[in-house]
């Protein structure tokens, strides 16, 4: 017990000390917090770029990158904690758990600290607002965009999905259906599902070939599917014939793109996506705007994000993935 | 004899295969060309090799739970290690798959042999433990289909007289394990120890170390299959194969097995693999709702059940016919 308190005194001086350092260093430089799931993922290093670029933009402004090692939200309250110590201006944190962190973060912005969550979202009474990476009414325009924008005169598409139970998959399609008119040509002949199996999936989408001859494109809105629906078209030397499309991961798809198989797909991009937390959490911290329903907070190259009555918001269209940027993103994540 | 042959339980679910694949052809009748019954072959060739491991398991009245998991470590491993030398050629990748799932079969074996652990609970547990270790030594992340060098995913691509190597490499298992199971002292082993384990001890047989060897091909089997999946699908992560076992001793049931073990032939296993094979492959065409699928795949096997069940039941010889009469 002596032992811990010493050493908690000594980390205390310690952290007093650099703090006294950084404060007199630093004077009005602003400094924002990207919190993100665990160091050494992709994802989230592209999203540490993006706040970078979004610092530079802002000047004066310093960016503090800084997660726990594993994903877990013990980890991320004691960061929490420490980002409170130093007294930063702003937290910008994609959450492992959306209740775990909240009252850590309610004692942030006790502290006067504004505190926004991106990616990955946290209570609403632990946050100030939330960025999501794109709105399901976006993603399912996107889908379907995709597949329409290959085919200028119409033609036949099946949807892939994962489980005719899986919630996101069918808030998507149904989005989809809704904005099916903007479309006109495209015919979507079926919807199958390959519950996020890769055998399954690939059989599923063997049998859309043979029971749809003419078929000319493939919406995969699954991770697995997609990949394996690439497989199959492209097993069957059909690659170039019938495009898979959806959403998918850079590093999962890279082979779909250069086998021909899949021409293009979306995914949120995550340089974006920390771009924009770090927009938004300068704009708040700076008081240039306030995190409340209704109200279009700016995110620099980004346009604006309007906030809704749980003060989310969407980012933006999912960005489009494709031969000419995909060697630069599969090894992001 | 040929009488024998035509009533046999293979017969019979032969034709019943026959008859389901006319049924598919009268709704979709792409079906049936030739082309697409070796498609489907080769897409249920996984199957075949993981039920003919399964078999000789449940021969010697135990179960191998575990061969999904198997298949899944096993796959994930051989990815990884193409992913560190894609230069190491193909055969090389092949033996490490089957000695790496051959290990975790006789991991198996032995917790099912010296530790004399019902091989369901062994099973059950090794499952979750193969499974863990996918996660363990891939940290969670995939290899994917560009990651991968071409060799090691043409190679059950590769067609020979026009047949994919998968495919090949099912046929050969089927003609070789034909012959361990009906010429072999090992296979005629395998049904001694499932038929009548105390009658087997007295005969000299040791029913535990019978059974380390039916754990150990099953779980080489797996191995094997593990390349095959990784490299057909192009893929490797935690879930592949997610639930497979239970196809698999589907497969064998519908093939007529006996559960309680010492009843069974490749080629049962085999038709087994196919019938659900087909079944797989017929519901994405015959245009049927999603929703019934499951519940069609499922009532397909308990038909094939009750019909094994039903060809069996007078197989008893009463051998005391005076005791049964009335005093």
């Amino acid at each position: 017990m002596k032992r811990r308190n010493f050493t908690a005194l000594v980390a205390g001086l310690g952290l007093t000390a650099s703090l006294m350092g950084t404060s007199a260093m630093a004077q009005d430089n602003m400094r924002i917090a990207l919190v993100v799931k665990a160091l050494g993922i992709g994802f989230f290093e592209a999203a540490a770029k993006g706040a970078e670029e979004a610092a530079a933009e802002l000047g004066n402004t310093e960016i503090i990158y800084t997660g726990p090692t594993d994903t877990t939200a013990e980890g991320q309250i004691e960061v929490i904690n420490s980002l409170i110590a130093q007294g930063v201006d702003a937290i910008a944190i994609s959450a492992n758990d959306p209740d775990a962190v909240a009252p850590a973060l309610e004692r942030a912005m006790q502290r006067g600290i504004t505190v926004i969550s991106w990616d990955s979202g946290v209570a609403e009474s632990g946050r100030q607002m939330h960025l999501n990476p794109s709105s399901n009414e976006l993603i399912g325009n996107m889908i379907i965009k995709l597949a329409a924008d290959n085919l200028p005169d119409g033609g036949q598409v099946a949807i892939l999905s994962a489980t005719t139970t899986s919630t996101n998959q069918n808030i998507w399609i149904e989005e989809m259906q809704k904005v099916m008119g903007n479309y006109p040509g495209i015919e979507v002949v079926a919807t199958v599902y390959g519950d996020d199996l890769a055998d399954k999936s690939y059989r599923e989408a063997q049998g859309l070939m043979q029971s749809y001859p003419d078929l000319d494109a493939i919406i995969a809105p699954t991770s697995v599917g997609i990949v394996a629906a690439a497989q199959a078209v492209a097993d069957a030397g059909k690659a170039g014939e019938i495009n898979v499309t959806g959403l998918g991961l850079p590093s999962e798809m890279a082979g779909a793109i250069e086998s021909g198989a899949s021409k293009s797909f979306a995914i949120w991009n995550p340089i974006d996506l920390g771009y924009s937390a770090v927009m938004i959490a300068h704009a708040l911290a700076s008081g240039e705007a306030t995190a409340e329903p209704g109200a279009a907070i700016p995110m620099g190259r980004m346009g604006d994000v309007t906030l809704d009555d749980t003060t989310s918001g969407a980012m933006a269209d999912p960005f489009i993935y494709d031969s000419t940027n995909i060697d630069e993103f599969k090894s992001i994540f | 004899m040929l009488k024998r042959y035509l009533t046999s339980r293979e017969a019979l679910l032969f034709a019943a295969i026959v008859a389901l694949c006319l049924l598919i052809a009268t709704r979709f009748a792409g079906f049936v060309a030739p082309s697409n019954l070796l498609r489907v072959f080769n897409d249920t060739s996984p199957l075949i090799l993981l039920a003919i491991g399964q078999m000789i398991v449940i021969l010697t009245k135990c179960i191998d739970l575990s061969v999904a998991a198997n298949l899944a470590l096993s796959g994930m491993c051989v990815a990884m290690l193409n992913l560190a030398y894609p230069d190491l050629p193909v055969a090389v990748i092949v033996m490490v798959a089957i000695g790496l799932g051959a290990l975790m079969g006789m991991f198996n074996g032995i917790l099912v042999w010296k530790l004399a652990i019902p091989p369901i609970v062994v099973t059950l547990g090794t499952l979750t433990i193969y499974r863990g270790f996918v996660f363990l030594v891939s940290d969670g992340s995939w290899v994917n289909s560009h990651q991968m060098s071409p060799a090691f995913k043409a190679f059950p691509r590769s067609e020979l007289l026009g047949i994919p190597m998968m495919s090949w490499v099912a046929l050969a298992a089927i003609v070789i394990f034909t012959v361990v199971m009906t010429r072999t002292t090992l296979g005629r082993a395998f049904y001694a120890v499932g038929g009548n384990p105390h009658a087997a001890t007295y005969t000299g047989l040791n029913v535990g170390r019978t059974q380390f060897w039916a754990f150990t091909i099953s779980g080489a089997l797996a191995g094997l299959t593990g390349y095959l999946w990784v490299s057909r699908y192009a893929v490797a992560y935690v879930d592949i194969a997610g639930g497979f076992e239970l196809d698999v001793v589907a497969a064998c049931v519908i093939g007529g097995i006996s559960i309680a073990g010492g009843i069974g032939t490749v080629g049962g296993a085999v038709l087994g693999a196919l019938f659900l094979g087909i079944i797989k492959n017929a519901l994405p065409v015959v245009d049927i709702s999603p929703f019934w699928q499951m519940a069609i795949s499922g009532a397909a096997i308990i038909i094939a059940v009750i019909v094994n069940s039903r060809t069996r039941r007078n197989t008893g010889r009463i051998i005391l016919k005076s005791a049964e009469k009335p005093a």
